[in-house]
């Protein structure tokens, strides 16, 4: 089976989001190219997640414009497919039977469980099909979510830090999966994360949302081709940057080796 | 890429041995025999009449007796029948009713004050009023005992539904369900436990309410038997009535508990 999709083009113009009197997200201007992975990076409750939320449809924007592919977002849209923080599979379904609430509507049967299972299978979890969530580890969870995303052949697949519950070691494999599964479907990844490494190792842009209310503080490009390392020495720089935006500075190598002298 | 799932963890349940299903059974029959041993021994004991209190034994035999001229066959039967037609109706009613108050917050804020202030309504005070109207058929008895199965099976619905997981139901809905699919596929399911024991309940108060519909007005029933004992001062049949009425409630609620964990195995 192909996994390639068609990845879709985001366009979020003058985008600002007010609970009641309470304005959390202002003036966002961002363009998203289609099969772009894209990171949104910011400290606790900079309002990210709404963001996010607001390009698949289950938030609206109080002001300004949010389109998928050119055309606005008005409600929860087909092209995109999120997954949570939480894996928030249904538990009385198998790890297949949750799959299946990302295909289309209306298949056969049979049709249906063959590819729920392949699409376990391309997150690794074949031979899973008839576990139930609560029998399988929370990494395994998170994997069927994502298999449940992709079943849906998103335009733009929406990662609402979907790591930040794993442990370390597990995190490391999901985001080695996400990318490889981001390569060989081409599918554009709006990606939400509040960690500096994991948005430099995945990520072509990282989007630094900062203030009050929230807007974009710098869009940065990040070098190199994917999968990439963030030892690497070119991310340093960067990664100080970026932290030092979200108010924790850290001194990098270099800064280190002149202090020092 | 190596990501090998058989490396994490798999959770399997525990099998349970024949054994550990059987201690609970003896531990439940336990408290009645020592509670018909007691009996035995009160009514032996010469304290009290045997129009007060009859052996353990003749009330086997009252049993017997009306078994044998087919009249106790009658009395079950037509009170099983409008328990399970009146539970129909009212759990049927308190199902539909519940759902849309717990689903939509403008059907809840018309209708569930009036629900509720319905239910602060003790039973036995609809009792003239069903005469009145519905007659000395089976009609007012089905009604009583749909009044009181309503309102269990109503207020575990509404509730649960109105609480359903709402990180579920946002999944639901990024997955492009709505409506019925949305209710069916998420909702039910995510509330089915509760959906049970607003069930179980509901069926439990009907019988309560059946007794109190025959015990007012009928020719026929346990609750008839109940009463026509008393008058007649057969303690015995008095006693095997409401024996009968303990073990019918019990065996519906557990053929009901049977349904349940044949639908909510998934759930485990």
């Amino acid at each position: 089976m192909t996994i390639t999709t068609a990845p879709a083009g985001v366009s979020l113009r003058g985008v600002g989001r007010a609970f009641g009197d309470h304005v959390v997200l202002r003036d966002i201007d961002l363009e998203i190219a289609p099969g772009e992975v894209v990171a949104l990076l910011g400290a606790s409750g900079c309002g990210k997640s709404t963001l996010l939320r607001m390009i698949g449809g289950l938030d609206l924007a109080t002001s300004g414009s949010v389109r998928v592919d050119g055309h606005d977002v008005t409600g929860i849209d087909p092209r995109c497919a999120v997954v949570f923080q939480e894996p928030r599979l249904l538990p009385w379904r198998t790890l297949a039977g949750n799959v299946a609430l990302g295909l289309p509507r209306g298949l056969p049967r049979n049709e249906r469980d063959a590819a729920s299972r392949q699409w376990l299978a391309e997150v690794e979890l074949h031979g899973f099909a008839d576990h139930r969530p609560r029998q399988v580890s929370g990494g395994m969870a998170q994997r069927t979510a994502l298999a449940r995303a992709l079943a849906r052949r998103p335009g733009v697949l929406l990662l609402d830090e979907p790591f930040a519950a794993l442990d370390a070691l597990t995190r490391l494999r999901m985001q080695d999966l996400v990318e490889d599964v981001q390569r060989r479907s081409g599918t554009t990844v709006v990606l939400v994360t509040h960690d500096v490494d994991e948005a430099l190792k995945l990520a072509d842009r990282v989007v630094l949302l900062g203030g009050a209310p929230t807007g974009v503080s710098v869009v940065l490009d990040v070098p190199g081709d994917r999968p990439r390392d963030h030892h690497q020495p070119e991310l340093a720089a960067l990664r100080s940057e970026l932290l030092a935006g979200l108010g924790v500075p850290r001194r990098t190598p270099l800064e280190r080796e002149t202090h020092a002298r | 890429m190596t990501l090998s799932g058989a490396a994490e963890e798999v959770r399997e349940r525990p099998a349970t041995t024949p054994r550990r299903r059987w201690t609970p059974v003896a531990a439940a029959l336990s408290l009645p025999v020592v509670v018909i041993v007691a009996w035995q021994v009160a009514a032996s004991s010469g304290a009290y009449s045997a129009a007060q209190l009859p052996p353990p034994l003749s009330v086997l035999d009252a049993l017997a007796d009306l078994a044998g001229d087919g009249s106790l066959w009658t009395h079950i039967a037509i009170s099983v029948q409008r328990v399970l037609i009146g539970f129909a109706a009212g759990a049927g009613l308190g199902f539909l009713l519940g759902a849309a108050v717990g689903l939509s917050p403008g059907v809840r804020a018309v209708v569930a004050p009036s629900i509720a202030a319905l239910r602060a309504v003790p039973s036995l005070a609809w009792v003239p009023l069903l005469l009145l109207w519905l007659g000395i058929g089976e009609g007012p008895k089905i009604t009583l005992v749909a009044i009181g199965s309503f309102f269990p099976v109503y207020t575990t619905i509404s509730a649960a539904l109105a609480h359903a997981d709402a990180h579920l139901v946002e999944v639901g809905r990024a997955y492009g369900l709505r409506g019925g699919g949305l209710l069916g596929r998420i909702m039910l399911p995510s509330v089915a436990p509760a959906i049970f024991s607003g069930l179980r309940l509901g069926l439990a108060q009907g019988w309560l309410f059946l007794v109190a519909a025959e015990l007012i007005a009928s020719s026929m029933g346990l609750g008839f038997l109940l009463i026509d004992s008393q008058n007649t001062g057969r303690t015995d049949i008095l006693l095997m009535a409401i024996v009968l009425l303990a073990t019918l409630g019990k065996l519906c609620d557990a053929l009901l508990g049977l349904v349940e964990k044949r639908v909510l195995r998934t759930h485990k």
